[in-house]
């Protein structure tokens, strides 16, 4: 249909202008940096190979080792994800298949930490941490992070809405609590699982003002939080080397959205899943 | 949660006994929440009425002095007032654009997973890499943005100019956001029923009528969740965004509640100020969450 096809050019568009700070940095990646003083060249360059190894390898000048800030970054996102999991997974569990006294209360008192979220209440927090004498460790990247009342309640719903059937069928076996934990619930839960680990893969790797305040030491710093930097000592010389900044750029929103794009399908899924 | 009791009750016998057990399962995500959740909280209430001397050595209870004296001063008020401004015109700008675009791509017959992953992509960035993009974009002399805008006669200068530097900070975090709002309105197209979705397929007043006396309405409970999860997000979570950006400047025009919270603790060495701006903050998001329930209790009668 005609109208359809006009509708699609039109989304088209706006999806190529939405998308142009991207093409951009993919152009300054792509080029040396004496290609960005005048107007922006309209092509992607030969340089990109070029740029990737000297940002791996040497970095930037005067910065922290991107690749050191990448890997960082990884490990904080890994942990605070699979830590998240882990915890809210048992807790959900606990809440939903057990029936024991103050049960409610240990449910509602984890609902409320979503009430304050780490940043509004950073400066108390870092307070804390820094009298556990925890800076400048990867366990202050992680831990305080990994109560998660979303991923907590979200699972109860999910455990919640098994049937109950399936209980007494696993009993009629023989199962126990961490028989029926292993063997039904976890793998039923794959689904929710997986949409919930990419939705806090992002949310750890993506982590700003928390790496900043507890990690003064560059050895622990990561890519996001190391940006701001990483453009202050780019564009510090006579030439400026957005060549390299924008390189880093692209190697810090490559994670997150990947492990996004191929999971879109059951990310979505998943979050229609959580929704009903 | 109304909805979901019902089916988490279950008949007395089906469920596991267990004196230790349930608690050791419960025991991780308690402690994090009692030593970095619970007691940062606390500390935050009783440092508010209290001042330290220059060397941390003692302190003095001081009542509501740190109180009277955040509230009471031109900077709080200014960028509270900002700050308020800033969340209310991106959210509302990002939530009319996420649904139009998730109302547009899910109507159409052919090549929506192409458009999904075309408008979804920017939710994985992290708001400071974003930022980074956009510093590059509008660079003067060097971005392509910033090139158009000189060529418009437009003395771009975000560095020195407030009004530029706050349209920056707005455009970078409508970027962000729609893709949010985009994803979650698409998602929730997805699973009304088909039928329903043909109804936005067509176009010109007809299907806009539709939309807005069908779609629009069916999709409330989705709305109410992103203005929340909108409003906290631009409050809270934009400080990447805004430190790479600006800093704050020029001159704390784009300075928000949670970056001069964080310019009073960290560059200013002002612990009652920081514990009441902390605590401030607490009771923003709290009545944020309040709100989010009165309004779910509203629409779900249940």
């Amino acid at each position: 249909m005609k109208r359809q096809w006009l509708r699609r050019s039109g989304l088209l568009l706006l999806a190529l202008l939405l998308a142009l700070p991207l093409y951009a940095a993919l152009i300054a990646a792509s080029h040396a940096p004496q290609d960005l003083l005048g107007r922006l060249p309209w092509l992607p360059g030969n340089r990109l190979l070029h740029n990737l190894r000297t940002v791996l390898g040497t970095g930037l000048p005067g910065s922290p080792s991107v690749l050191r800030m990448l890997g960082n970054s990884l490990v904080m996102a890994l942990g605070i994800a699979l830590g998240k999991l882990t915890l809210a997974t048992l807790s959900a569990y606990a809440v939903v298949y057990f029936r024991f006294p103050l049960r409610r209360t240990a449910f509602v008192l984890i609902l409320s930490s979503l009430m304050l979220p780490l940043e509004v209440r950073f400066y108390p927090t870092f307070q804390v941490s820094a009298g556990l004498h925890l800076l400048n460790s990867y366990g202050v990247l992680i831990v305080p992070l990994i109560a998660s009342a979303t991923a907590t309640f979200l699972l109860r719903q999910f455990f919640a809405s098994m049937p109950p059937s399936l209980l007494d069928a696993a009993r009629m076996d023989g199962a126990g609590p961490l028989q029926f934990f292993l063997h039904s619930a976890l793998p039923l839960a794959r689904t929710p699982l997986a949409a919930l680990f990419v939705l806090e893969f992002v949310y750890g790797w993506n982590q700003y003002l928390w790496p900043l305040l507890t990690t003064t030491d560059a050895r622990y710093a990561t890519v996001v939080m190391g940006m701001q930097g990483l453009i202050n000592a780019g564009t510090s010389f006579a030439l400026p080397r957005w060549d390299l900044v924008m390189t880093t750029a692209l190697l810090a929103l490559l994670p997150p959205l990947l492990v996004l794009l191929l999971a879109q399908r059951w990310f979505i899924r998943g979050l229609t899943d959580i929704e009903k | 949660m109304g909805g979901s009791r019902a089916a988490g009750e279950r008949l007395p016998g089906t469920w596991f006994r267990g004196r230790w057990l349930p608690w050791l399962l419960l025991a991780p995500q308690l402690l994090v929440i009692a030593v970095f959740f619970l007691w940062p909280t606390l500390r935050a209430l009783r440092d508010a009425f209290y001042q330290g001397d220059a060397f941390g050595l003692s302190e003095e209870f001081v009542g509501l002095r740190h109180f009277a004296h955040t509230l009471g001063s031109a900077e709080y008020g200014h960028a509270l007032l900002l700050t308020l401004a800033y969340a209310l015109l991106t959210s509302a700008l990002s939530l009319a654009g996420g649904f139009a675009l998730a109302v547009a791509v899910e109507g159409l017959r052919s090549g929506r997973t192409l458009f999904r992953t075309l408008f979804l992509w920017p939710y994985a960035l992290a708001p400071a890499i974003s930022a980074a993009l956009w510093v590059f974009l509008f660079r003067p002399q060097v971005g392509l943005g910033a090139g158009l805008l000189e060529h418009a006669g437009v003395h771009w200068n975000p560095a020195l100019q407030a009004g530029q530097a706050q349209a920056l900070v707005l455009a970078t975090t409508v970027w962000q956001l729609l893709a949010y709002n985009f994803l979650f309105y698409g998602a929730a197209l997805q699973s009304l029923p088909p039928s329903l979705l043909e109804a936005a397929a067509l176009d010109g007043a007809r299907g806009w009528r539709r939309v807005r006396d069908v779609i629009w309405p069916l999709l409330a409970p989705t709305t109410l969740f992103l203005v929340v999860t909108d409003l906290s997000f631009v409050l809270f979570d934009t400080f990447g965004l805004i430190d790479v950006l600006t800093q704050g400047g020029p001159d704390h025009a784009t300075e928000t509640l949670v970056y001069k919270l964080y310019e009073d603790a960290f560059r200013n060495f002002d612990q009652g100020a920081a514990a009441v701006q902390s605590l401030l903050l607490m009771l923003l998001v709290t009545g944020l969450g309040v709100l989010q329930l009165r309004l779910q209790r509203r629409r779900v009668p249940a």
